[in-house]
């Protein structure tokens, strides 16, 4: 798995609130919670989000509630992933039940700026910033979570291993 | 091994022995829940996959609490979708309008979840139920349609912290106070990860309704669960209402803990959370004159019989001030029967303030109480994060339900001691 793209970056605790907000809730479409990503935080980013384009946040970040319509509306919006020193775990889970990628590195977090393009490598855990010519490294996704991604998510992983009605 | 609460009902749950924390295990739920925000796409999830029956009908709790009495056509049709699928299914824990509350205090109290118990719910609160000896969690949506279609959920055993609440209480200070300071001392991943063991002589002596107050807010620190061991007073709570047997799991004296927190309550007053972290925790002493807009009394955090009846006393022979829309949301229908037979619902209407059904929607800014840009409102809420309750320039500080109500009468944050 690669993904190359520019960088929107984010702070500390950014909330689920902040990537999609209660009132946008009463439905569950993802073309429409994309309308509103991060909208809370920066009301001008569904707006400028381009396809593929990456988010890089700082701790905690997906803090609050247990709303999957907060990784369903940044895959929406076209996010390939997110970088974070760390993820809250609820929105942590429901990132790969989904299927939207998540890296955690606290040297990307901290070293990565707004308009950086980087370049993730999955599978050697590395992150190449080409516009500051570094690299980093990520924290590698434990073997449960990358039998999870590779059966293509949870209700694919269970369908393989118990017996549904 | 000695194990710690936490560890020995993931052990049960998952057939083992022994449990150690970083161990990723497989386990049998006891109950699956879901609300009208998250169960669409769970039911959406279900479909999808192929399914057709649902694991076991008696255990999995829909409750559409957070935009109903529907706010508009489009969270009418997503409550639809609950029902329907109720139906479709014969779910026995489906709870329509004519029953339903806040789901983290209507599932204790119909004895839904007992002692011993494993849950998991697409909606973040349900850590609540640990304070009845269950190990409960917050989950996605795919996350309970996975275990609506298996009885099954996936879990890495966390490591636990182990708080420990001494001394004597202050006047006024109740158990949202404890947790606010406890969020406030160890920040807001400060148990990230974690599963949160709450203990001591002030847990002892604490009510049911005050303990799952403190354990709602786990996941405010970033917990995973809030775990409390059964004692006593839990046991005379489940008791008149169990739905099915359950089981006490306490921890052993020598279990492991990542860490040990000892707080001294004597030293800890009325505090508030100030926006827009629920860590930013101050004494009301030291906040200075904020004026208030709105104050919101209920949710699964302060909904109960106890903090209406805490509420009323205050409120008792004293008016809402005019500035300020004074909202009091009971968290079931039960406790909305029982406040209008002790006279409490009298006191509220005399008072100025409005009295709702059940409902979720101010907490999170859904409806019933939204706030306009440059407004301010305190709020016993578990979340003040921007935009939380309204507008993105709107602000909630945090607080019990005796400094709630008492701000209400003062206009400005404060204590009853201000009145």
């Amino acid at each position: 798995m690669k993904f190359t793209g520019k960088v929107w970056k984010f702070g500390n605790d950014v909330d689920t609130d902040l990537i999609i907000p209660a009132r946008y809730l009463n439905t569950s479409d993802p073309a429409e919670l994309a309308k509103h990503c991060m909208e809370d935080a920066d009301i001008t980013f569904a707006g400028k989000v381009g396809k593929g384009d990456i988010i890089v946040a700082g701790k905690n970040f997906g803090c609050g509630s247990s709303r999957e319509h907060a990784p369903v509306a940044i895959k929406a919006a076209g996010v390939s992933c997110v970088i974070a020193k760390d993820f809250a775990r609820i929105f942590y889970r429901n990132s790969f039940n989904i299927g939207l990628p998540i890296f955690e590195s606290e040297e990307a977090s901290a070293k990565i700026a707004e308009g950086d393009v980087v370049e993730i490598d999955a599978d050697n855990g590395v992150i190449k910033n080409t516009t500051k010519n570094e690299t980093y490294k990520v924290k590698a996704i434990p073997g449960f979570m990358q039998e999870l991604v590779a059966a293509g998510g949870l209700i694919a992983y269970g369908k393989t291993k118990f017996k549904i009605k | 091994m000695p194990m710690n609460i936490a560890e020995k009902i993931l052990a049960a749950k998952s057939g083992k022995k022994f449990v150690e924390p970083g161990e990723l295990i497989i386990a049998d739920v006891d109950l699956v829940l879901a609300n009208d925000i998250t169960a669409p796409i769970a039911i959406r999830e279900f479909k999808s996959s192929g399914a057709t029956k649902v694991w076991d009908k008696t255990k999995i709790a829909l409750v559409p609490d957070h935009f109903t009495p529907n706010k508009d056509i489009k969270s009418a049709e997503q409550a639809k979708i609950l029902r329907d699928f109720a139906r479709e299914q014969k779910l026995t824990h489906y709870y329509d309008q004519g029953e339903v509350g806040i789901e983290h205090a209507l599932l204790p109290e119909k004895g839904v979840v007992v002692p011993g118990d494993l849950v998991i719910g697409a909606d973040s609160h349900t850590c609540t139920y640990g304070a009845l000896g269950a190990f409960a969690t917050g989950v996605g949506s795919t996350d309970a349609a996975f275990a609506m279609m298996t009885g099954k959920a996936w879990f890495k055993v966390p490591t636990s912290i182990k708080f420990v609440y001494k001394g004597k209480l202050n006047k006024w200070v109740s158990s949202k106070d404890l947790i606010l300071y406890t969020i406030g001392d160890i920040g807001v991943d400060g148990a990230l990860y974690r599963a949160m063991e709450f203990t001591g002589p002030v847990i002892d002596k604490m009510s049911m309704d005050a303990r799952l107050t403190m354990s709602n807010m786990a996941i405010e620190a970033g917990g995973k669960a809030g775990l409390m061991n059964p004692d006593e007073t839990t046991m005379e709570y489940v008791k008149a209402r169990a739905e099915h047997k359950w089981k006490v799991y306490t921890s052993d004296k020598d279990a492991r803990y990542e860490k040990v927190i000892e707080y001294d309550c004597a030293k800890i007053e009325p505090v508030v959370s100030c926006p827009s972290l629920p860590e930013n925790t101050k004494p009301v002493s030291k906040l200075g004159k904020v004026v208030i807009d709105q104050s919101v009394i209920g949710s699964c955090t302060n909904g109960r019989m106890e903090d209406l009846r805490i509420t009323a006393k205050i409120l008792k022979g004293r008016k809402v001030n005019s500035r300020v829309r004074c909202l009091i949301f009971p968290g079931t229908r039960d406790i909305y029967s029982q406040a209008m037979k002790e006279g409490l619902v009298e006191i509220f209407m005399k008072s100025g303030a409005v009295f709702s059904m059940p409902t979720c929607g101010p907490c999170l800014g859904g409806h019933m109480g939204i706030l306009a840009k440059g407004e301010v409102a305190v709020s016993t809420t578990n979340r003040n994060f921007v935009g939380r309750m309204g507008s993105t320039e709107s602000s909630v500080y945090l607080s019990s339900p005796a400094v709630a109500a008492a701000s209400a009468v003062l206009g400005r944050i404060g204590t009853p001691e201000d009145l």
